[in-house]
């Protein structure tokens, strides 16, 4: 996707993380300016589903042209599916970032931490002081 | 410095269009494989003045391969050719400036290769009885103390093959130095600039990375250093200049903090090229230095190999270094010295590789060391800091200065790093677009997107052995593509347009790579 975008129906991490909270389970990602910076994915190791993750610490690796670099969890919870289309092609991160892009989707530990993410606005607002 | 802007004009201009290919763009690159016919020879061998014999009376069966392999069969113009074009395709060092940051990519003089070309050494077997080989031992020998000198360090081994060879040495040392005193530790500290094999080579052997922060001057971070200085710290690995061209003000105090608080001191010498004959790691309070003969030392690279990366090391590190060792003996019967290998060395951490090492490049290093003597070595580094320090002026003006400003205000040594964050924003453009285009240009890219905490980052080595026109020539280039992204950004991202293939699939190519020749059968 050509155009910067963050969506009014996320939840964003400063590590450049989104989260789309569904009641008890969130999908997780990268937003357009993380995968902008990364550029073209090439590689995506999905965690193991079952495995617990924790909010602020990496859950996964992506590998673009450029680098590895660790994918850190917005929230915290148990790893319930993940997308193994973006394992297969992951092109689709940079493609589709918020939709076909989503990298795992968790069973939240404690939905209130959400508290603590920021709105579409605040991400932006971080963007623009980088 | 001129005080004309460098500028290139329309006729130098390389070509922006991809509508008429060149023809080594329209000639698809075949490898020797594919032009293979079946009986097709290259010699013609003699009859065999004995009775021939099936190879299967001469070799156990369980030896044998079920059907041959599968081997050109070439004739052999149809071989110098093949060769002779796929080095066109090539570009390389030969050709134009390769100012690839950290790599050091300077001219290797011929002088040395035509020293190491001499049929004793070319033609030297690594299983040659030492007594009958101690012209090459005091090679080897004499080259150890030509290192020793220029790292500031006691003793030195030619063993590790390679730079990241040597870091591992080095690890390997350092957790031999502590379990001789009792100790595990397991941690290495390693500023977050660090080149990238530095925390592999530290995973490999088995110890913990622990990144140190970057200050705003581009060295290492103090108080993160003393936060995390603790007695459960092995070593330091760290390259001084740093990967940011920055030479760290503070490197005494930072090698002092690690040595008190019981840790070995490693220094990466990729950068050597920027302080050889001005200041020295071990003075600078290191235990172990690697040293890139294939950079610093005239070895040509790039290609894979061979290459050496000695290390040196601190009298306490010694005893452990790998065998086996060079040594000289006094005769004492007016014969001369005699030189010999020493395997005899208890606490020593073992044989690193087979044989003595690529005494090709061990020729060349010396001959290179030998020939410019220490004014020459000293001149060399002062004038690889002066080119980089001159290009990094050109490129503060103008275009490069707006739109790929340097990372650091601080002085740069043999290389400095510039962002091109400002050319993303403004002009549309990425620093591979702009890398992508100097191709057209004539030069070899410098190395992108690395260190990673530099946006866009562009990392610019222009060695001493490039001269002022062409360094002038070098800034106008990027002058000019910054004009042409000003024009229409989209001549930059369809870059390169003349090169033998066009832009590469890079996401392709490390998704589905092909590595070998498809089986013909």
């Amino acid at each position: 996707m050509a155009e910067a975008s963050y969506p009014e129906d996320l939840r964003y991490h400063p590590e450049h993380d989104w989260a789309r909270i569904d009641g008890e389970t969130a999908k997780f990602g990268i937003t357009w300016h993380a995968q902008d910076a990364l550029g073209e994915v090439v590689f995506y190791d999905p965690p193991d589903v079952g495995s617990e993750i924790s909010k602020d610490e990496p859950y996964t690796e992506v590998e673009s042209v450029k680098a590895v670099s660790d994918v850190i969890a917005p929230l915290s919870g148990e790893v319930v599916e993940v997308n193994a289309a973006v394992a297969e092609n992951p092109e689709l991160v940079n493609d589709d970032p918020y939709g076909e892009g989503w990298l795992a989707k968790v069973k939240l530990s404690d939905p209130s931490e959400a508290d603590g993410l920021m709105d579409a606005a605040a991400y932006k607002e971080l963007l623009a002081n980088e | 410095m001129s005080d004309e802007p460098t500028s290139v004009t329309e006729s130098v201009r390389p070509p922006a269009t991809a509508e008429i290919p060149t023809p080594q763009q329209r000639e698809r690159a075949t490898t020797i494989f594919e032009r293979s016919v079946e009986d097709r020879r290259a010699a013609t061998l003699p009859p065999a003045g004995v009775a021939e014999a099936e190879l299967s009376e001469l070799i156990p069966k369980r030896f044998l391969r079920a059907r041959p392999a599968e081997l050109p069969e070439v004739s052999e113009p149809e071989i110098v050719r093949h060769y002779n074009r796929i080095s066109r395709r090539n570009f390389d060092l030969d050709t134009g400036p390769y100012p690839l940051g950290s790599c050091t990519m300077k001219h290797n003089p011929r002088l040395n290769e035509r020293v190491a070309a001499l049929p004793g050494h070319a033609r030297l077997h690594p299983a040659q009885d030492p007594k009958r080989a101690q012209g090459a031992l005091e090679l080897m020998w004499l080259l150890e103390r030509q290192l020793e000198e220029i790292c500031g360090l006691p003793h030195v081994s030619l063993q590790p093959s390679a730079g990241s060879h040597g870091e591992l040495a080095g690890l390997l040392l350092t957790r031999a130095f502590h379990a001789e005193r009792g100790e595990q530790r397991s941690k290495v500290l390693i500023p977050d600039t660090a080149h990238g094999t530095n925390p592999a080579t530290v995973t490999m052997a088995g110890f913990e990375v622990v990144k140190l922060a970057t200050d705003e001057r581009g060295g290492v971070e103090m108080d993160d250093l003393r936060s995390k200085v603790d007695p459960e710290v092995a070593c330091l690995m760290i390259t001084n200049p740093n990967t940011l061209g920055l030479f760290d003000p503070n490197i005494a105090e930072i090698t002092g903090l690690v040595r008190e608080a019981g840790g070995t001191l490693y220094y990466d010498g990729a950068n050597l090229n920027a302080i050889m004959g001005h200041s020295r790691p071990g003075d600078m309070g290191f235990d172990i230095v690697h040293v890139n003969l294939h950079k610093s030392f005239s070895q040509p690279h790039g290609g894979g190999g061979p290459g050496a990366g000695p290390i040196a090391v601190s009298e306490r590190i010694e005893p452990f270094l790998p065998v086996p060792r060079v040594v000289r003996a006094e005769t004492g019967n007016g014969a001369g010295p005699r030189y010999d290998f020493d395997y005899e060395k208890p606490l020593s951490i073992g044989r690193l590789r087979g044989f003595a090492g690529n005494f090709g490049v061990f020729v060349r290093s010396y001959a290179y060391i030998a020939s410019l003597g220490g004014p020459g070595i000293k001149d060399a580094s002062e004038t690889a800091v002066l080119n980089a320090r001159y290009l990094l002026a050109k490129l503060s003006e103008g275009r490069a200065g707006k739109y790929l400003p340097a990372a650091f205000d601080e002085p740069a040594m043999h290389e400095f790093v510039l962002s091109g964050g400002p050319a993303k924003k403004q002009l549309g453009v990425r620093t591979l677009d702009i890398a992508k285009r100097l191709l057209d240009y004539g030069f070899h890219p410098p190395t992108v997107y690395f260190p990673l905490l530099v946006d866009e980052a562009l990392m610019v080595e222009p060695t001493e052995t490039e001269t002022r026109e062409s360094l002038d020539a070098l800034a106008g280039a990027i002058d000019a593509i910054l004009e042409e992204a000003e024009a229409d950004p989209e001549t930059l991202r369809r870059a390169p347009y003349t090169t033998p293939v066009r832009r590469l699939d890079e996401a392709a190519a490390s998704r589905k790579p092909t590595v070998r020749q498809p089986s013909s059968s």
